[in-house]
Protein backbone atom coordinates (compact mmCIF):
# COMPACT_ATOMS: atom_id res chain seq x y z
CA UNK A 1 0.00 0.00 0.00
CA UNK A 2 2.62 2.41 0.82
CA UNK A 3 6.28 2.01 -0.33
CA UNK A 4 9.38 4.21 0.28
CA UNK A 5 12.38 3.54 -1.38
CA UNK A 6 16.20 5.42 -0.36
CA UNK A 7 14.05 8.49 0.83
CA UNK A 8 15.88 11.92 1.89
CA UNK A 9 14.76 15.28 2.86
CA UNK A 10 17.50 18.02 3.57
CA UNK A 11 16.89 21.12 5.18
CA UNK A 12 19.39 23.26 4.43
CA UNK A 13 22.58 21.46 6.51
CA UNK A 14 20.15 19.28 8.15
CA UNK A 15 19.24 16.04 7.25
CA UNK A 16 16.04 15.06 8.40
CA UNK A 17 15.64 11.94 6.29
CA UNK A 18 18.66 9.84 5.42
CA UNK A 19 17.83 7.59 2.79
CA UNK A 20 15.11 5.53 4.49
CA UNK A 21 13.31 2.46 2.92
CA UNK A 22 10.13 0.70 3.90
CA UNK A 23 6.65 -1.09 2.84
CA UNK A 24 3.64 -1.31 4.28
CA UNK A 25 1.13 -4.03 3.14
CA UNK A 26 -2.61 -3.25 2.33
CA UNK A 27 -4.50 -3.64 6.02
CA UNK A 28 -1.82 -3.46 7.89
CA UNK A 29 -1.11 -1.49 10.87
CA UNK A 30 2.54 -0.12 10.62
CA UNK A 31 4.11 2.30 13.68
CA UNK A 32 7.04 4.26 13.04
CA UNK A 33 8.93 4.83 16.68
CA UNK A 34 11.68 6.86 17.52
CA UNK A 35 12.99 9.54 19.47
CA UNK A 36 12.12 13.35 19.01
CA UNK A 37 13.48 14.41 15.78
CA UNK A 38 14.23 11.25 14.50
CA UNK A 39 12.51 12.18 11.11
CA UNK A 40 8.92 10.51 11.99
CA UNK A 41 6.68 13.58 11.03
CA UNK A 42 8.90 14.48 8.04
CA UNK A 43 8.33 11.16 5.93
CA UNK A 44 4.62 11.40 7.33
CA UNK A 45 4.50 15.34 5.81
CA UNK A 46 6.03 13.80 2.31
CA UNK A 47 3.79 11.11 2.30
CA UNK A 48 1.02 13.30 2.99
CA UNK A 49 2.10 15.75 -0.24
CA UNK A 50 3.01 18.57 2.34
CA UNK A 51 6.55 18.20 1.81
CA UNK A 52 8.45 17.53 -1.82
CA UNK A 53 11.30 14.86 -0.89
CA UNK A 54 14.85 16.21 -1.88
CA UNK A 55 15.52 12.64 -3.30
CA UNK A 56 13.79 8.88 -3.31
CA UNK A 57 11.02 7.62 -4.14
CA UNK A 58 7.34 7.39 -2.59
CA UNK A 59 4.42 5.58 -3.72
CA UNK A 60 1.29 5.00 -2.00
CA UNK A 61 -1.42 2.73 -3.64
CA UNK A 62 0.70 2.26 -6.50
CA UNK A 63 0.61 6.32 -7.22
CA UNK A 64 3.01 8.96 -6.27
CA UNK A 65 2.33 11.47 -4.01
CA UNK A 66 4.53 14.08 -5.61
CA UNK A 67 2.61 13.85 -9.22
CA UNK A 68 -0.92 12.52 -8.39
CA UNK A 69 -0.77 14.49 -5.84
CA UNK A 70 -5.00 15.04 -5.68
CA UNK A 71 -5.40 11.17 -6.65
CA UNK A 72 -3.23 10.52 -3.78
CA UNK A 73 -4.95 13.01 -1.24
CA UNK A 74 -8.16 11.41 -1.77
CA UNK A 75 -6.73 7.64 -0.68
CA UNK A 76 -5.26 8.74 2.74
CA UNK A 77 -6.69 10.86 6.11
CA UNK A 78 -4.74 12.30 8.46
CA UNK A 79 -4.74 13.25 11.74
CA UNK A 80 -1.77 15.79 12.39
CA UNK A 81 0.50 16.17 15.58
CA UNK A 82 -1.16 19.41 15.59
CA UNK A 83 -4.98 19.92 15.96
CA UNK A 84 -5.93 20.65 12.98
CA UNK A 85 -9.49 21.64 13.58
CA UNK A 86 -11.52 24.41 13.35
CA UNK A 87 -12.68 25.43 17.18
CA UNK A 88 -14.76 28.01 16.71
CA UNK A 89 -17.39 25.81 14.68
CA UNK A 90 -19.44 22.80 15.86
CA UNK A 91 -18.23 19.22 14.77
CA UNK A 92 -20.94 18.73 12.44
CA UNK A 93 -19.57 21.89 10.68
CA UNK A 94 -16.04 20.42 10.74
CA UNK A 95 -17.21 17.38 9.16
CA UNK A 96 -18.92 18.99 6.56
CA UNK A 97 -16.47 21.49 4.99
CA UNK A 98 -14.26 18.34 5.31
CA UNK A 99 -16.74 16.38 3.02
CA UNK A 100 -17.16 19.67 0.73
CA UNK A 101 -13.12 19.80 0.42
CA UNK A 102 -13.20 16.22 -0.93
CA UNK A 103 -15.93 16.01 -2.80
CA UNK A 104 -18.16 13.85 -0.99
CA UNK A 105 -21.92 14.14 -2.21
CA UNK A 106 -24.25 15.69 0.05
CA UNK A 107 -26.39 12.22 0.95
CA UNK A 108 -23.33 10.24 1.20
CA UNK A 109 -21.37 12.74 3.59
CA UNK A 110 -24.38 13.38 5.78
CA UNK A 111 -24.83 9.67 6.10
CA UNK A 112 -21.62 8.74 6.79
CA UNK A 113 -21.02 11.84 9.20
CA UNK A 114 -23.82 10.61 11.20
CA UNK A 115 -22.29 6.53 11.06
CA UNK A 116 -18.70 7.76 12.03
CA UNK A 117 -19.69 10.28 14.62
CA UNK A 118 -21.71 8.08 16.54
CA UNK A 119 -18.74 5.18 16.00
CA UNK A 120 -16.60 7.58 17.97
CA UNK A 121 -19.47 8.78 20.49
CA UNK A 122 -19.38 12.01 19.30
CA UNK A 123 -22.97 12.27 17.75
CA UNK A 124 -24.68 13.54 21.06
CA UNK A 125 -22.16 16.45 21.19
CA UNK A 126 -22.55 17.08 17.32
CA UNK A 127 -23.87 20.77 17.50
CA UNK A 128 -21.69 22.21 20.05
CA UNK A 129 -18.42 24.03 19.34
CA UNK A 130 -15.35 21.94 19.39
CA UNK A 131 -13.51 24.24 21.67
CA UNK A 132 -15.98 23.01 24.07
CA UNK A 133 -14.30 20.14 23.50
CA UNK A 134 -11.89 17.94 25.67
CA UNK A 135 -8.41 16.71 23.93
CA UNK A 136 -9.12 12.96 23.79
CA UNK A 137 -12.81 14.15 22.44
CA UNK A 138 -10.98 16.94 19.94
CA UNK A 139 -8.83 14.13 18.64
CA UNK A 140 -11.44 11.82 17.72
CA UNK A 141 -13.36 13.91 15.74
CA UNK A 142 -10.05 14.51 14.02
CA UNK A 143 -9.98 10.74 13.05
CA UNK A 144 -13.62 10.70 12.27
CA UNK A 145 -12.96 13.14 9.64
CA UNK A 146 -10.25 12.35 8.95
CA UNK A 147 -12.35 8.86 7.28
CA UNK A 148 -15.11 10.43 6.10
CA UNK A 149 -13.99 10.47 2.71
CA UNK A 150 -13.62 6.46 3.20
CA UNK A 151 -9.69 6.58 2.42
CA UNK A 152 -7.67 3.67 2.05
CA UNK A 153 -4.82 4.84 4.53
CA UNK A 154 -5.31 6.58 7.70
CA UNK A 155 -2.02 8.37 8.69
CA UNK A 156 -1.97 8.93 12.65
CA UNK A 157 0.98 11.63 13.96
CA UNK A 158 0.94 10.62 17.61
CA UNK A 159 -2.63 10.99 17.97
CA UNK A 160 -2.18 10.18 21.84
CA UNK A 161 -0.09 12.98 22.82
CA UNK A 162 -1.48 14.68 26.32
CA UNK A 163 -4.75 12.23 26.71
CA UNK A 164 -5.11 10.39 29.49
CA UNK A 165 -4.98 6.49 30.07
CA UNK A 166 -8.59 6.25 29.10
CA UNK A 167 -9.02 8.55 26.37
CA UNK A 168 -5.97 6.67 24.44
CA UNK A 169 -7.23 3.29 25.62
CA UNK A 170 -10.96 3.89 23.68
CA UNK A 171 -9.28 5.46 20.69
CA UNK A 172 -7.07 2.75 19.91
CA UNK A 173 -10.18 0.20 20.36
CA UNK A 174 -11.80 2.20 17.45
CA UNK A 175 -8.54 1.96 15.40
CA UNK A 176 -8.32 -1.09 15.97
CA UNK A 177 -12.30 -1.75 14.91
CA UNK A 178 -11.77 0.26 11.85
CA UNK A 179 -9.03 -1.48 10.59
CA UNK A 180 -10.41 -5.19 11.23
CA UNK A 181 -14.03 -4.16 9.73
CA UNK A 182 -13.01 -1.81 6.87
CA UNK A 183 -9.14 -3.00 5.66
CA UNK A 184 -8.21 0.46 6.43
CA UNK A 185 -4.00 0.63 6.15
CA UNK A 186 -3.01 2.66 9.36
CA UNK A 187 0.50 4.56 9.47
CA UNK A 188 1.19 5.79 13.13
CA UNK A 189 3.45 7.12 15.33
CA UNK A 190 3.89 7.40 18.84
CA UNK A 191 6.29 7.46 22.17
CA UNK A 192 4.25 5.26 24.13
CA UNK A 193 5.71 1.53 23.35
CA UNK A 194 2.73 0.21 24.77
CA UNK A 195 1.06 0.90 22.51
CA UNK A 196 2.81 0.33 19.77
CA UNK A 197 2.61 -3.00 21.04
CA UNK A 198 -0.49 -3.41 21.54
CA UNK A 199 -1.60 -2.19 18.10
CA UNK A 200 0.71 -2.47 15.36
CA UNK A 201 1.73 -5.41 13.78
CA UNK A 202 4.75 -4.29 12.51
CA UNK A 203 6.80 -1.51 13.64
CA UNK A 204 9.72 0.46 12.41
CA UNK A 205 12.67 2.13 14.66
CA UNK A 206 13.68 5.12 13.29
CA UNK A 207 16.48 6.99 14.70
CA UNK A 208 18.72 10.04 13.20
CA UNK A 209 16.53 10.10 9.84
CA UNK A 210 17.72 6.31 9.45
CA UNK A 211 15.21 3.36 10.01
CA UNK A 212 17.69 0.86 12.17
CA UNK A 213 15.25 -2.02 12.77
CA UNK A 214 12.18 -3.31 11.40
CA UNK A 215 9.74 -5.58 12.12
CA UNK A 216 7.01 -7.41 14.62
CA UNK A 217 7.54 -6.45 18.24
CA UNK A 218 8.63 -10.22 19.01
CA UNK A 219 10.88 -9.73 15.98
CA UNK A 220 12.12 -6.61 17.76
CA UNK A 221 12.39 -8.30 21.55
CA UNK A 222 14.06 -11.08 19.85
CA UNK A 223 16.60 -9.48 17.79
CA UNK A 224 17.84 -7.04 20.77
CA UNK A 225 17.68 -10.14 23.64
CA UNK A 226 14.95 -8.05 25.68
CA UNK A 227 11.83 -8.45 27.26
CA UNK A 228 9.57 -5.73 26.42
CA UNK A 229 9.51 -3.57 23.16
CA UNK A 230 10.53 -0.18 25.54
CA UNK A 231 13.71 -2.54 26.18
CA UNK A 232 14.33 -2.77 22.86
CA UNK A 233 13.74 0.22 21.89
CA UNK A 234 16.13 1.56 24.59
CA UNK A 235 18.88 -1.05 23.02
CA UNK A 236 18.19 0.08 19.45
CA UNK A 237 18.42 4.10 20.05
CA UNK A 238 20.24 4.50 23.06
CA UNK A 239 19.39 6.00 26.19
CA UNK A 240 20.63 9.82 25.47
CA UNK A 241 18.60 12.25 25.77
CA UNK A 242 17.43 14.43 22.48
CA UNK A 243 17.00 17.77 23.41
CA UNK A 244 14.64 19.60 21.20
CA UNK A 245 14.54 22.90 23.82
CA UNK A 246 14.95 26.09 22.14
CA UNK A 247 18.03 27.98 22.91
CA UNK A 248 19.06 31.31 22.05
CA UNK A 249 20.65 29.97 18.59
CA UNK A 250 17.07 28.49 17.42
CA UNK A 251 15.28 32.02 18.50
CA UNK A 252 17.54 34.01 15.98
CA UNK A 253 17.70 31.28 13.63
CA UNK A 254 13.68 31.44 13.44
CA UNK A 255 14.03 35.51 13.09
CA UNK A 256 16.77 34.54 9.68
CA UNK A 257 14.07 32.07 8.87
CA UNK A 258 11.03 34.72 8.54
CA UNK A 259 13.61 37.20 6.78
CA UNK A 260 14.81 35.01 4.17
CA UNK A 261 11.64 34.49 2.18
CA UNK B 1 -17.20 27.04 -6.80
CA UNK B 2 -18.66 24.72 -3.95
CA UNK B 3 -14.95 24.84 -2.48
CA UNK B 4 -14.62 28.71 -2.19
CA UNK B 5 -18.21 28.92 -0.67
CA UNK B 6 -17.91 26.63 2.07
CA UNK B 7 -14.38 28.16 3.14
CA UNK B 8 -15.99 31.94 2.57
CA UNK B 9 -18.92 30.80 4.56
CA UNK B 10 -16.55 29.60 7.63
CA UNK B 11 -15.31 33.14 7.45
CA UNK B 12 -18.30 34.88 8.06
CA UNK B 13 -19.38 32.28 10.31
CA UNK B 14 -16.96 32.53 12.47
CA UNK B 15 -17.21 36.26 12.35
CA UNK B 16 -20.78 36.44 13.51
CA UNK B 17 -20.44 33.92 15.95
CA UNK B 18 -17.51 36.13 17.96
CA UNK B 19 -19.56 38.71 19.74
CA UNK B 20 -16.87 39.54 22.21
CA UNK B 21 -14.22 40.33 19.17
CA UNK B 22 -16.87 42.13 17.20
CA UNK B 23 -17.32 44.35 20.44
CA UNK B 24 -13.53 44.88 21.15
CA UNK B 25 -12.47 45.34 17.86
CA UNK B 26 -14.54 48.45 17.61
CA UNK B 27 -12.90 49.62 20.47
CA UNK B 28 -10.16 51.61 18.60
CA UNK B 29 -11.87 52.97 15.90
CA UNK B 30 -14.61 54.68 18.24
CA UNK B 31 -12.02 56.41 19.97
CA UNK B 32 -10.22 57.56 17.15
CA UNK B 33 -13.95 58.76 16.34
CA UNK B 34 -14.39 60.38 19.50
CA UNK B 35 -11.31 61.43 20.99
CA UNK B 36 -9.53 62.82 17.83
CA UNK B 37 -12.86 64.06 15.95
CA UNK B 38 -14.65 66.01 19.07
CA UNK B 39 -10.75 67.04 20.09
CA UNK B 40 -8.96 67.80 16.99
CA UNK B 41 -12.34 69.61 15.49
CA UNK B 42 -12.17 72.73 16.92
CA UNK B 43 -8.46 73.48 15.95
CA UNK B 44 -9.27 71.99 12.16
CA UNK B 45 -12.74 74.36 11.83
CA UNK B 46 -10.08 77.48 12.63
CA UNK B 47 -7.89 76.14 9.97
CA UNK B 48 -10.72 76.64 7.58
CA UNK B 49 -11.07 72.89 7.02
CA UNK B 50 -14.43 72.83 7.47
CA UNK B 51 -16.09 69.54 10.00
CA UNK B 52 -13.31 66.96 11.12
CA UNK B 53 -15.64 64.80 11.67
CA UNK B 54 -17.20 64.46 8.73
CA UNK B 55 -13.66 64.64 7.19
CA UNK B 56 -12.08 61.47 9.32
CA UNK B 57 -14.93 59.74 9.20
CA UNK B 58 -13.64 57.82 5.38
CA UNK B 59 -10.65 57.61 6.94
CA UNK B 60 -11.99 55.79 9.96
CA UNK B 61 -13.91 53.56 7.73
CA UNK B 62 -11.26 52.41 5.98
CA UNK B 63 -8.75 52.23 9.06
CA UNK B 64 -11.29 49.52 10.16
CA UNK B 65 -11.00 47.65 7.12
CA UNK B 66 -7.36 47.86 7.25
CA UNK B 67 -7.30 46.19 10.13
CA UNK B 68 -9.76 43.82 9.85
CA UNK B 69 -8.44 42.29 6.45
CA UNK B 70 -4.97 42.50 7.54
CA UNK B 71 -5.59 40.60 10.25
CA UNK B 72 -7.60 37.76 8.51
CA UNK B 73 -4.81 37.53 6.13
CA UNK B 74 -1.83 37.41 8.72
CA UNK B 75 -4.18 34.65 10.73
CA UNK B 76 -2.61 32.08 8.21
CA UNK B 77 0.57 32.18 9.82
CA UNK B 78 -1.41 30.71 12.78
CA UNK B 79 -3.59 28.82 11.29
CA UNK B 80 -1.37 26.86 9.03
CA UNK B 81 0.40 25.49 12.57
CA UNK B 82 -2.39 25.16 15.14
CA UNK B 83 -5.42 25.19 12.69
CA UNK B 84 -7.70 24.25 10.00
CA UNK B 85 -5.24 25.27 7.62
CA UNK B 86 -3.21 22.16 7.25
CA UNK B 87 -6.57 20.40 6.74
CA UNK B 88 -7.47 22.33 3.81
CA UNK B 89 -3.80 21.39 2.59
CA UNK B 90 -4.19 18.06 2.08
CA UNK B 91 -7.60 18.50 0.86
CA UNK B 92 -7.78 17.23 -2.63
CA UNK B 93 -8.66 21.03 -4.76
CA UNK B 94 -6.05 23.67 -6.16
CA UNK B 95 -4.56 25.66 -3.75
CA UNK B 96 -5.70 28.87 -5.17
CA UNK B 97 -9.52 28.00 -4.32
CA UNK B 98 -8.71 28.09 -0.82
CA UNK B 99 -6.64 31.14 -1.26
CA UNK B 100 -9.75 32.60 -2.89
CA UNK B 101 -12.13 31.50 -0.50
CA UNK B 102 -10.17 32.58 2.35
CA UNK B 103 -9.37 35.62 1.12
CA UNK B 104 -12.70 36.56 -0.06
CA UNK B 105 -14.05 35.48 3.26
CA UNK B 106 -11.43 38.14 5.04
CA UNK B 107 -12.62 40.44 3.12
CA UNK B 108 -16.71 39.87 3.86
CA UNK B 109 -15.84 40.42 7.36
CA UNK B 110 -13.74 43.60 6.69
CA UNK B 111 -16.48 45.01 4.91
CA UNK B 112 -18.98 44.18 7.68
CA UNK B 113 -16.82 45.70 10.44
CA UNK B 114 -16.70 48.53 8.55
CA UNK B 115 -20.48 48.83 8.11
CA UNK B 116 -20.79 48.89 11.94
CA UNK B 117 -18.10 51.96 12.05
CA UNK B 118 -20.37 53.51 9.16
CA UNK B 119 -23.11 53.29 11.52
CA UNK B 120 -21.08 54.54 14.56
CA UNK B 121 -20.04 57.55 12.65
CA UNK B 122 -23.26 58.43 11.48
CA UNK B 123 -24.38 58.20 15.07
CA UNK B 124 -21.93 60.47 16.02
CA UNK B 125 -23.22 63.27 13.77
CA UNK B 126 -21.13 62.22 10.24
CA UNK B 127 -23.52 62.92 7.33
CA UNK B 128 -22.79 61.79 3.58
CA UNK B 129 -23.82 63.85 0.73
CA UNK B 130 -26.77 61.98 0.18
CA UNK B 131 -28.00 58.36 0.68
CA UNK B 132 -27.65 57.34 -3.09
CA UNK B 133 -23.78 57.48 -2.43
CA UNK B 134 -23.95 54.74 -0.13
CA UNK B 135 -23.69 52.00 -2.74
CA UNK B 136 -20.91 53.34 -3.99
CA UNK B 137 -18.98 54.10 -0.66
CA UNK B 138 -19.53 50.25 -0.32
CA UNK B 139 -17.65 49.27 -3.40
CA UNK B 140 -14.91 51.78 -2.31
CA UNK B 141 -14.82 49.75 0.90
CA UNK B 142 -15.09 46.47 -0.53
CA UNK B 143 -11.83 47.16 -3.07
CA UNK B 144 -9.66 48.31 0.35
CA UNK B 145 -11.08 45.05 1.57
CA UNK B 146 -9.48 42.67 -1.13
CA UNK B 147 -6.53 44.77 -1.48
CA UNK B 148 -5.71 44.17 2.40
CA UNK B 149 -7.19 40.77 2.60
CA UNK B 150 -4.98 39.70 -0.38
CA UNK B 151 -1.94 41.60 1.16
CA UNK B 152 -2.40 40.01 4.98
CA UNK B 153 -2.69 36.50 2.74
CA UNK B 154 0.91 37.13 0.98
CA UNK B 155 2.34 37.72 4.38
CA UNK B 156 1.08 35.66 6.15
CA UNK B 157 1.96 32.64 4.06
CA UNK B 158 5.06 34.35 3.65
CA UNK B 159 6.19 34.58 7.73
CA UNK B 160 7.51 31.60 9.16
CA UNK B 161 6.65 32.47 12.85
CA UNK B 162 4.61 34.50 15.58
CA UNK B 163 7.70 37.29 16.33
CA UNK B 164 7.10 38.37 13.08
CA UNK B 165 3.78 39.39 13.41
CA UNK B 166 4.69 42.08 15.60
CA UNK B 167 7.33 43.88 13.20
CA UNK B 168 4.69 43.74 10.65
CA UNK B 169 1.78 45.06 12.66
CA UNK B 170 4.24 47.99 13.79
CA UNK B 171 6.28 48.73 10.32
CA UNK B 172 3.51 48.15 7.90
CA UNK B 173 -0.13 48.32 9.13
CA UNK B 174 0.32 51.40 11.40
CA UNK B 175 2.36 53.63 8.71
CA UNK B 176 -0.05 52.33 6.51
CA UNK B 177 -2.44 53.98 8.42
CA UNK B 178 -1.19 56.89 9.61
CA UNK B 179 0.29 57.63 5.46
CA UNK B 180 -3.33 57.24 3.93
CA UNK B 181 -4.78 60.81 4.55
CA UNK B 182 -7.29 59.45 7.20
CA UNK B 183 -6.66 61.26 9.80
CA UNK B 184 -5.30 64.75 7.76
CA UNK B 185 -5.49 66.08 4.40
CA UNK B 186 -2.95 65.50 2.02
CA UNK B 187 -2.41 69.43 0.65
CA UNK B 188 0.25 71.04 1.12
CA UNK B 189 2.78 68.17 3.11
CA UNK B 190 6.44 68.02 2.95
CA UNK B 191 7.43 66.85 0.03
CA UNK B 192 8.49 63.52 1.42
CA UNK B 193 5.83 62.72 3.15
CA UNK B 194 3.31 63.81 0.31
CA UNK B 195 5.68 60.99 -2.00
CA UNK B 196 4.77 58.49 0.84
CA UNK B 197 1.32 59.16 1.09
CA UNK B 198 0.96 58.30 -2.64
CA UNK B 199 2.69 54.91 -2.08
CA UNK B 200 -0.03 53.84 0.16
CA UNK B 201 -2.79 52.03 -1.63
CA UNK B 202 -5.15 52.86 1.51
CA UNK B 203 -4.73 56.69 0.47
CA UNK B 204 -6.14 55.92 -2.31
CA UNK B 205 -9.21 53.91 -0.70
CA UNK B 206 -9.91 56.55 1.90
CA UNK B 207 -9.70 59.20 -0.80
CA UNK B 208 -12.33 57.31 -2.46
CA UNK B 209 -14.82 56.62 -0.13
CA UNK B 210 -14.28 60.31 1.10
CA UNK B 211 -15.00 61.43 -2.39
CA UNK B 212 -18.33 59.43 -2.71
CA UNK B 213 -19.73 60.42 1.07
CA UNK B 214 -18.69 64.01 1.31
CA UNK B 215 -17.44 64.99 -2.14
CA UNK B 216 -14.05 66.39 -0.94
CA UNK B 217 -11.24 64.98 -3.09
CA UNK B 218 -7.68 64.52 -3.97
CA UNK B 219 -7.35 62.65 -6.66
CA UNK B 220 -10.97 61.62 -7.88
CA UNK B 221 -12.92 58.53 -7.92
CA UNK B 222 -11.48 57.24 -11.27
CA UNK B 223 -7.82 57.37 -10.20
CA UNK B 224 -8.61 56.38 -7.31
CA UNK B 225 -10.69 53.25 -8.01
CA UNK B 226 -7.98 52.57 -11.39
CA UNK B 227 -4.98 52.20 -8.48
CA UNK B 228 -6.99 49.99 -6.25
CA UNK B 229 -8.26 48.05 -8.95
CA UNK B 230 -4.61 47.18 -9.85
CA UNK B 231 -3.24 46.84 -6.50
CA UNK B 232 -5.71 44.16 -5.81
CA UNK B 233 -5.01 42.31 -8.75
CA UNK B 234 -1.55 42.39 -7.84
CA UNK B 235 -1.69 40.81 -4.66
CA UNK B 236 -3.93 38.66 -5.21
CA UNK B 237 -1.77 37.38 -7.90
CA UNK B 238 1.03 37.46 -5.27
CA UNK B 239 -1.23 35.79 -2.51
CA UNK B 240 -2.12 33.19 -4.79
CA UNK B 241 1.84 32.57 -5.72
CA UNK B 242 3.09 32.63 -1.94
CA UNK B 243 -0.21 30.70 -0.48
CA UNK B 244 0.97 27.96 -3.70
CA UNK B 245 4.66 27.51 -1.87
CA UNK B 246 3.26 27.17 1.82
CA UNK B 247 4.99 24.03 3.46
CA UNK B 248 4.42 23.31 6.83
Amino acid sequence: MIRVENLVKRFGELTAVDNISFEVQRGEIFAFLGPNGAGKTTTIKMLTTLLQPTSGSLSLDGLDPTVHRDEVRKRFGVVFQDPSLDQDLTAWENMEIHGVLYGVPRKERRERAEVLLQMFELWERRDALVKTFSGGMRRRLEIARGLLHTPKVLFLDEPTLGLDPQSRNQMWTHVKNLNETDQVTVFLTTHYMDEADRVAHRIAVIDHGRVIAIGSSSELKEQTNTESLEDAFLALTGTSIRDESANAADGLRQIARMWRK
Amino acid sequence: MRVIYILWLREVKKYLRSRTQIIASLGSPIMYLGVLGFGLGPIFRKAGEGSYLQFMAPGVIGMTILFTSMFSGIALLWDRQFGFLKETLVAPVPRLWIMIGRTLGGATVAILQGTLIFVACFIAGFRPVSLAVIPLAFLFMALIAVVFAAFGTVIGSSLKDMQGFQLVMNFLVMPIFFLSGALYPLTNLPRVLAFLTRLDPLTYGVDGVRTVLTSRTQFGVGLDAVVLIGVAIALLSAGAWRFSKIEI
